[in-house]
């Protein structure tokens, strides 16, 4: 039986962690997920947890340590945010290249200079070719689930990838929500016994972990990667659906709201997301046809599922938080409007970039946006398309 | 010997055939110049045993014998190290051939 509590996001996240006790947690605290760690480490010292808690000296060494201990065999999970994801960076491609299904629930923050504290998304965005699964979350609720589901994705043998689940800082790790929890038994039970691969500590078998290629070896190394997270949608839906069975609340790709007949759509992932639906409510009052997508796995990226959810659609606005300098758009929007190339009758496609450090965006931002799109829908041709939303110009 | 497709390999790069370095034979590396011991200075020190970074100084016991060239990449630090006015371990010339890797 599920019960409700009224928990922020961090707090949700180190509750999933109580409830899952993976074998080892190796986390260095860095605002704003500071809060998870430091309540993980509160756990075992009142014994609530079995699995060892290792606090290193940076985040560079708690990736080392998540390596190290799912390389000898155990379920891992850490915790960290921006600069700390930064500093994690080349340990992340050595997760990903050695199939460890580390799960990370990453606060998302942005990047100096000049130093924020709060929360885009530059960090995880930067990180999105390091070969791990990207899940994104609009609210605590969905944090609490998509990080027990990562245990599931992540640790799948034909995936065997690591995983990295998003939740927007402050605005949802520092946001009390009522929260459903699931009982500890049942979580457990979701979350299944930890099958290792190739366990070190196996010393039965005698093998090599992580050895030197040359020209002869590497490619065809990293495109067996490749083979874990291109088996991942599958079972992404799977796990989702499976949730859903289990506790009510149904995962995919993406969700999509009142996007059946809309005619033009905002794309906009995360904490954003939440205000959007108002913002399309009131639009829809007022009988403008708008939609909203909300991906929530962005790598592997449903290019295909997304292409088909806006076939027909006349103007599309994609929202980033996190800009990509000198690239044509921010990552949301290179990913959409690649994918809508092969549809023959595409939605024209606009991108804006929003809420760099934690700025605010409100219900009038989506209207001001939904207007730009009507215009466009209306005239078949875009101006402008690339711009920002809530910035001094 | 056969190189593995990418689907026929092990996961996360895992080298299920733990040791199997001593196939790749890293002597294919060497260009120009390789090791010539002459025995009759030696005093079996073992810098040369110690110092080569691929193990190719072969020994016996306590007397050092001589090189393995399929593992030998010419580098010259045994020469380098070997302390005995007159060297022990000199470089010579040899015909170069070259490596066989990367034409994959
Ligand atoms: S370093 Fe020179 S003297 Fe010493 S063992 Fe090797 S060849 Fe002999
Ligand atoms: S030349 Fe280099 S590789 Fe060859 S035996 Fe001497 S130290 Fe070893």
């Amino acid at each position: 039986m599920s019960v409700q509590k009224t928990l922020n996001g961090n707090q949700t996240i180190a509750e999933a962690v109580r409830q899952i006790d993976p074998d080892v947690m190796a986390a260095y605290p860095i605002t704003p997920s500071t809060a998870i760690v430091e309540t993980i480490a509160q756990f075992k010292a009142d014994g609530l947890i079995s699995g060892e808690y290792v606090c290193p000296e940076s985040e560079h060494s708690a990736m080392s340590v998540c390596i190290g201990a799912a390389s000898a065999g155990g379920r891992v999970m850490t915790a960290t945010a921006s600069q700390g994801l930064a500093l994690m960076w080349e340990m992340l491609y050595i997760a990903a290249g050695l199939r460890l299904p580390i799960v990370a629930s990453i606060v998302n923050r942005a990047l100096a200079a000049p130093i924020s504290i709060h929360g885009d998304h530059s960090d995880t965005m930067g990180a999105r070719d390091a070969g791990w699964i990207q899940i994104y979350s609009e609210n605590c609720q969905e944090a609490y689930d998509n990080f027990i589901q990562a245990f599931r994705i992540g640790e799948n043998l034909d995936v065997r990838t690591p995983v990295m689940v998003g939740l927007d800082g402050f605005i949802i790790s520092h946001s009390m929500e009522v929260v459903k929890t699931e009982d500890d038994a049942a979580v457990k039970k979701f979350v299944g016994e930890y099958q290792s691969v190739y366990p070190l500590l196996d010393t039965s078998k005698t093998f090599t972990v992580g050895p030197i290629d040359f020209t002869d070896y590497y490619f065809e190394h990293k495109r067996n990667q490749m083979e874990g997270i291109e088996n991942a949608p599958k079972v992404i839906l799977d796990v989702g659906k499976e949730f859903g069975e289990t506790f009510g609340r149904e995962y995919g790709f993406f969700e999509e709201y009142r996007m059946d007949d809309a005619e033009i759509c905002i794309i906009v992932m995360s904490s954003a997301a939440g205000t959007c639906k108002d913002a399309v409510d009131e639009l829809r009052d007022a009988g403008i046809n708008i939609g909203l997508l909300k991906p929530r796995v962005f790598r592997p990226f449903p290019h295909h599922e997304i292409a088909e959810a806006l076939r027909g659609k006349k103007a599309v606005a994609v929202l980033d938080r996190c800009a990509s300098p000198g690239a044509f758009g921010a990552p949301l929007f290179t990913e959409v409007r690649s994918a809508l190339y092969d549809l023959e009758d595409r939605p024209k496609i606009v991108n804006y970039v929003y809420g760099l450090g934690g700025r605010d965006i409100q219900i009038e931002h989506f209207k001001d946006v939904a207007k730009k799109l009507a215009r466009i829908a209306e005239t078949g041709k875009v101006e402008e398309i690339y711009g920002y939303i809530n910035l001094r110009e | 010997m056969k190189k593995e497709t990418w689907k026929e390999l092990t996961i996360g790069t895992i080298n299920p055939n733990a040791g199997n370095s001593v196939q790749n034979h890293t002597g294919t590396w060497r260009s120009g110049t390789k090791p010539e011991f002459i025995e009759e200075h030696c005093i079996h020190c073992f810098f040369c045993w110690l110092y080569c970074p691929h193990f190719a100084v072969v020994i016996d016991g306590d007397k050092v014998k001589g090189f393995n060239y399929d593992y030998c990449t010419g580098c010259g630090l045994c020469a380098e190290e070997c302390p005995t006015k007159e060297k022990s371990i000199i470089m010579v010339k040899e015909n170069v051939q070259l490596a066989g890797g990367g034409e994959e």
